[in-house]
């Protein structure tokens, strides 16, 4: 049971400001994800959540009580770290009990707590060895379970599978999902830069870029409607096309004339005083189709395929770069690698279509 | 010869003389011994590889056979000879058993080997704690580790400054009487010199029964299935202890309590018998502290941050991650050097002879040899004595390397 208020939160080093601006309320069984570019603060937000970094300025606060000041101990909060930081002279069972016996619980209320955390992760059979004799997937079980032993209100996870492999990255991805399942009460913060992670297990994801928050919603609301060119690029894999153009035709639908030669249709509604505004249009790549039949002037985007990647399911293709514009990437499903060296017409459905000016979304105007 | 060029010919003889033995045997390995040509050139390939490391180590290892393991047989057979010569047996050694002298630098050792590692390693792990995360902790560093660049007899000649006395009525030119005769009597010598040393005894005393508590608490915790006669045992011990060191501090806070100061009266701090150990054992702490903060200082630079911080998330105060967190991770390194401050405090010899000479009570077993071996000219016994000091240090010194190479790994 715990709600995160974070209002005006920021934080300086001396002069320089790494983070200003962040607000943020976070609801009790929430699992929200920090995602951002590497150097973008997200873990410097988290450890201010956990209070191992001062708070610089604003008003951060867990169930409505002030947490600026109080020490990490009593903030009711468990952090998951991503080099694990278990104690190596100490067995699972004491790794796990620590925290309760430095708080002098009494022996039966130890031995409960862990053998029940235990059980929940599997940990059972190791509690009596020492770290080194465990496992990544094992360590990182055993960092999850010294947290799940002290019952926090909030849990903090800092990167928590990047030292995995692949395949314990995808077992552990799911445990987590499990554990937030099994725990609908408690709220978490998880921080990553793997947007897979981010997707799959938020329930809202904040990403933060430049020291402030993009944008903050449901990992579906920032695929399907990005703020921001920021968030439309760095939300999906691969990144968001941008075509820069300029807006020929208002209404409900709204017509761009690109500068490649192509035309855009959007879905995005525009009124008659954007005509000639220049703006960016957004396509996934997976969004794009072929368009075939249809003439330069019509398609979104025509171009010589330079180099197919054929993943089975889907294959992409890497349009050759004209001039100064970005690369075009398409995803089409199949096996395509004939399209090598072709010339290809590529079309979106308009619903598919965003809309930029000056890198803001012209649907939240 | 003029003896500039005499060493420029020894220099050129000695580096000649290695690069030849060198260039030679080698040569003669791979040339005509093991030849890698014929039928049997790889087998006589490997068989060269495998004896070339020797090659290199003969002249060292026939070095320290001459310089080291011979001196210890030479030594052993001497120690059972007599003063003209003559085979004695363990005359010798049942004749030093027998000194009052030997006893008491055998008791003298004994005491330096508690202090002298105990005191040093802690006011290193102390140092190097608290100049830890401070700006000016390399100056402060500096400063510790300076004494490290003396010798112990320079640094015996300070200290025998600073223990100087002269007459009541001259000024003082050693620093401590300078502060001893600062007490006269007053309520600042019964808080200095009753309440404060009366308090710390009881902190002494309070702390020991703690720990010793703790310690079986932390056993019995950990240690469920753990040997229960065993168990007892550990605890009829720690009681043990317990109870001796309330009774020696009941003894010394009555003794405390006693006391009648002689104020005003200029000490000479050397010949007060047992307590000139301590003054003794000020200078090699001094010396070695620096040595053991170094150390300690990179050990707990490479304790892992992340752990501390989640000590901090699990609500350990800086005391509790200082003794659970931080100190076990480098208990390897405490033991490392513990051990080495405790080889160097068996022969410690330069420190007593510059100061006391083992007089007053303060004779220790290398300073003993000394006399015995170049003072009387009694090479048996002092050969005798030298051979007890090598059996007192070679158990801590296995233990030392065991450790060292724990460390390595």
């Amino acid at each position: 049971m715990a709600d995160l208020v974070l209002k005006d939160v920021e934080k300086a080093y001396g002069e320089v400001k790494v983070l200003k601006d962040i607000n943020l309320d976070i609801k009790t069984g929430e699992l929200i994800v920090f995602v951002g570019p590497s150097g973008c603060g997200k873990s410097t937000l988290l450890r201010m959540i956990a209070g191992l970094e001062k708070i610089s300025g604003g008003e951060f606060s867990i169930d409505g009580v002030r947490m600026n000041d109080v020490p990490p101990a009593q903030r009711g909060i468990a952090m998951v770290f991503q080099s694990y930081a278990l104690y190596p002279h100490m067995t699972v069972r004491e790794n796990m009990s620590f925290a309760l016996r430095i708080a002098k619980k009494s022996q039966a209320e130890i031995d409960k707590a862990v053998d029940k955390a235990a059980k929940i992760l599997q940990l059972t059979p190791y509690l009596d060895r020492l770290p080194k004799a465990l496992s990544g997937g094992q360590r990182q079980r055993v960092a999850i379970g010294r947290s799940i032993v002290r019952d926090p209100k909030v849990y903090l996870f800092d990167e928590p599978l990047s030292n995995l492999d692949a395949a314990l990255r995808v077992a552990t991805r799911i445990e987590i999902a499990q554990l937030k399942e099994a725990m609908p009460q408690s709220t978490m913060v998880y921080v990553t830069h793997d947007q897979v992670e981010a997707m799959t297990l938020a329930s809202r994801i904040v990403v933060l870029a430049g020291g402030g928050i993009a944008q903050v919603g449901s990992p579906l609301e920032l695929y399907e409607r990005p703020q921001n060119e920021f968030v439309a690029q760095f939300i999906g894999s691969p990144s968001m096309n941008l075509m820069a153009g300029e807006i020929t035709g208002t209404g409900a639908k709204t017509t761009v004339r690109l500068a490649n030669g192509g035309m855009a249709v959007s879905a995005v509604p525009t009124n008659a005083a954007d005509k000639g505004l220049p703006v960016n249009i957004g396509v996934r790549p997976e969004d794009l189709v072929e368009a075939a039949g249809k003439s330069p002037a019509e398609a979104i985007f025509t171009g010589e395929v330079e180099i197919t990647e054929a993943l089975g399911e889907v294959t992409l293709l890497y349009f050759r770069r004209q001039g100064e514009a970005a690369q075009v990437v398409a995803k089409l499903p199949g096996i395509r690698p004939e399209l090598r060296r072709r010339t290809v017409s590529l079309g979106a459905d308009p619903k598919k279509v965003h809309l930029f000016a000056n890198g803001t979304s012209l649907l939240y105007r | 010869m003029h003896p500039a060029l005499q060493a420029f010919v020894v220099i050129l003889v000695g580096v000649g003389g290695c690069v030849g033995y060198f260039y030679a045997s080698n040569l003669v390995l791979d040339k005509i011994l093991f030849p890698a040509r014929g039928p049997h050139a790889g087998r006589n390939i490997n068989r060269a590889s495998a004896i070339r490391p020797w090659l290199f180590l003969f002249p060292a290892l026939a070095l320290l056979c001459l310089y080291l393991a011979y001196p210890v047989f030479a030594t052993a057979w001497l120690s059972l000879h007599g003063r003209s010569g003559q085979f004695v047996g363990g005359a010798n050694y049942i004749a030093m058993f027998g000194e009052p002298k030997f006893a008491e630098s055998l008791k003298n050792n004994m005491l330096w080997l508690v202090v002298v590692p105990a005191a040093s390693t802690a006011f290193g792990l102390l140092a190097a704690q608290l100049t830890d995360r401070i700006k000016w902790g390399n100056i402060a560093k500096s400063l510790i580790f300076m004494p490290m660049a003396i010798s112990f007899v320079g640094a015996s000649v300070i200290f025998k400054l600073i223990y100087d006395a002269r007459d009541a009525e001259v000024a003082q030119i050693g620093l401590l009487n300078a502060l001893w005769l600062k007490f006269d009597g007053g309520p600042g010598s019964f808080l200095f010199l009753k309440l404060l040393p009366f308090l710390l005894v009881i902190a002494f005393v309070v702390l020991a029964v703690a720990l010793a508590g703790y310690a079986a608490q932390a056993v019995a915790q950990t240690r469920k299935d753990f040997n229960g006669r065993l168990l007892a045992g550990g605890i009829v011990f720690a009681l043990l202890v317990v109870l001796y060191a309330i009774w020696g501090a009941v003894g010394s806070l009555w003794g405390l309590v006693m006391w009648a100061p002689p104020f005003g009266q200029p000490q000479n701090w050397l010949q007060l018998p047992f307590w000139n150990n301590f003054f003794l054992m000020a200078v090699l702490v001094w010396i070695q502290t620096g040595f053991a903060m170094v150390i300690l200082s990179a050990a707990l630079r490479g304790v892992p941050e992340d752990t501390i911080e989640a000590a901090i998330i699990d609500g350990a105060n800086p005391f509790q991650i200082f003794f659970k967190i931080k100190v076990p991770q480098i208990m390897g390194t405490i033991v490392v050097v513990w051990t080495t401050i405790t080889i160097t405090v068996l022969k410690v010899f330069d420190i007593v002879l510059a100061m006391t000479n083992g007089q007053w009570e303060t004779q220790v077993l290398a300073n003993y040899m000394y006399d015995k071996l170049f003072r009387s000219l009694d090479w048996g016994m002092g050969s005798a004595s030298a051979m007890i000091i090598m059996l007192l240090v070679t158990p801590i010194l296995v233990w030392n390397v065991w450790n060292v190479r724990k460390e390595m790994k």
